[in-house]
């Protein structure tokens, strides 16, 4: 029988590393998407452009 | 008061509301300071009766000081920014820095001279050493995150911060926040947890501030013009959330009676260290980074008018560091009851770190690329990136020193303070005397600071001042650690 230590042990060893990568990848594909580059182009001047 | 007899003019719900219960308040403090069980307790409880009296007396003077109507949003199309929490929070900071740094000084010398707590309670070490750290962390670092998230929220959503009172009662109830734990330290009054030393009544207050805090900041995120959350409100809000939780997951406490300053934690031996740490690391990595990062990606840009190097980058590194922070606490607690999986686990996200950290510091540093020029002219800049190359320094020797074999060297030595001292005070305090510099002829409606030469001043002795006590930290610790290891396990000499 796995003791509870075993079995939250190999739940964040799987699981938890599949969901940072998945989270990483996420992120990635929202920071780097090319139809987003002007947008956080414009959001990099922001402190620059105020009234 | 003419025009009050013939406008109509009617109390918010938010004035009549807040008096009232500041009234209801007032009235059990005193109940609890007649009451109480030791008398720095019944101290602590006229200070909130005089506290909430006070507050309810100004919120009725203020209703009938002003016009019938609260300040616009906007006038002529512009937003009405709300400057006066920020101007408040700004001049805290300052006064609250010089005496943080000054009981520093103190608790310096006190080691070298012990006479000089003058054999009083009050002034002994352990009572002094939590009030510096708390003066220059959560008073002098909190007031500058608060003035500076404020200031930086409304500019960059060009809008007006939500409540009227709200944010009044977020900087002033946090600096009463600070009274009471400031001399609640003086007093002895301290649940023993570090950097969570206040008890329950002064935490618990602080969670009606920062929970308002959040709601004030949010609201106002909210109510924004752009169609985009700029990144440093990201790190603003990343801080406000996560400090909340930490806050009430580490000071869950039981107080032994209402009439009684002391309560006990909830949590049990390892359980309860293991949450201290998670707190307190992450109060490094939410209060001392991500709310300061939120200023380094607001001032370095304005200061040296260059837009952010790179805003995805910016963006990587704010998931990164958040998703990575929050595991790292167990570093804190190598080769004690904790858990050997627990002690790697921290280890292992504190190296981590490394990355996202360096994310963060070359996207302040790279800010500057086309401008390196004003380094030369302003020294207000110089002290932003010097914190920066701080920051780096600092997120390098931090993953350094989690590694096990590194910390049993290391640890209870003088590096760990010195380790401290170049992220609080090379970076933390640095890019806050930046961000102060910028704010103050800002808000004041200068052209540039009184004098740029005594800023130039600052920035060399102070500079001067942290490599040498980092390096001295440096030797010392190493030199203990050493010195630790010639004893064989039955304390004779190698």
């Amino acid at each position: 029988m796995l003791s509870t230590y075993q079995f939250l042990a190999g739940f964040a060893q799987t699981w938890g590393l599949v969901y940072f990568v998945a989270v990483f990848l996420v992120v990635l594909a929202y920071a780097l998407s090319p139809s987003r580059k002007s947008r956080f182009d414009t959001a990099a001047r922001m402190p620059l452009q105020e009234d | 008061m003419a025009h009050t007899a013939t406008t109509p003019k009617g109390m918010t719900f938010g004035e009549a509301g807040c008096s009232l219960v500041f009234v209801a308040m007032a009235f059990l403090s005193i109940i609890i300071a007649a009451k109480a069980y030791t008398p720095e307790y019944a101290f602590h409880a006229y200070l909130y009766a005089a506290a909430f009296g006070v507050a309810a007396f100004k919120i009725v003077d203020r209703y009938y000081d002003r016009p019938n109507d609260l300040p616009p949003l906007t006038i002529n199309g512009k937003p009405n920014y709300n400057m006066g929490p920020v101007k408040f929070a700004t001049i805290a900071a300052v006064v609250w820095g010089i005496a943080g740094f000054t009981i520093g000084l103190l608790i310096a010398l006190q080691l070298a001279f012990p006479a000089l707590n003058f054999d009083t309670a009050w002034l002994s070490f352990g009572r002094m050493r939590p009030l510096h750290t708390s003066a220059v962390i959560f008073a002098f670092g909190g007031n500058v995150l608060i003035a500076t998230s404020f200031y930086v929220v409304q500019r960059t959503c060009r809008a007006r911060l939500v409540g009227d009172l709200a944010p009044w009662f977020v900087v002033l109830g946090y600096n009463f926040f600070i009274v009471i734990a400031g001399t609640g330290y003086l007093l002895g009054i301290t649940q023993g947890k570090e950097y969570a030393e206040p008890e329950w009544y002064a935490d618990l207050w602080l969670t009606v501030v920062w929970v308002t805090y959040f709601l004030v900041f949010l609201g106002t995120v909210m109510r924004r013009k752009e169609p985009h959350i700029y990144v440093a409100n990201w790190f603003y809000l990343a801080f406000i959330l996560t400090i909340a939780v930490l806050h009430l997951g580490n000071s869950a406490t039981i107080p032994v009676s209402i009439f009684s300053p002391k309560s006990y934690i909830v949590w049990a031996g390892v359980q309860d260290a293991m949450v201290q740490w998670w707190y307190g690391h992450n109060a490094v990595g939410f209060f001392l980074t991500a709310g300061f990062l939120a200023i380094m990606y607001y001032f370095i840009p304005k200061r040296a008018e260059r837009p952010v190097y790179s805003y995805r980058l910016s963006i990587i590194h704010f998931w990164a560091l958040i998703f990575m922070y929050i595991w790292a606490g167990p570093h804190h607690l190598h080769y004690t009851a904790l858990p050997d999986w627990a002690q790697t686990l921290g280890m292992t996200f504190s190296i981590m770190l490394w990355m996202p950290s360096w994310g963060g510091m070359i996207n302040g540093l790279m800010t500057l690329s086309g401008a390196w020029d004003k380094l030369r002219t302003d020294p207000v800049l110089r002290l932003m990136v010097v914190s920066v190359a701080f920051y780096g320094m600092a997120t390098f020797e931090g993953p350094l020193m989690s590694v096990k074999a590194v910390n049993s060297l290391s640890h209870y030595t003088d590096w760990t303070i010195g380790h401290v001292h170049s992220g609080a005070l090379g970076w933390v305090a640095y890019i806050s005397f930046g961000a102060i510099y910028c704010l103050a002829p800002w808000l004041w409606n200068k052209k540039e600071l009184y004098s740029l030469k005594a800023v130039s001043w600052h920035f060399w002795i102070s500079t001067l001042g942290i490599v040498l006590y980092i390096s001295a930290m440096w030797v010392a610790g190493i030199l203990q650690g050493l010195m630790w290891r010639a004893y064989t396990s039955l304390g004779f000499l190698e």
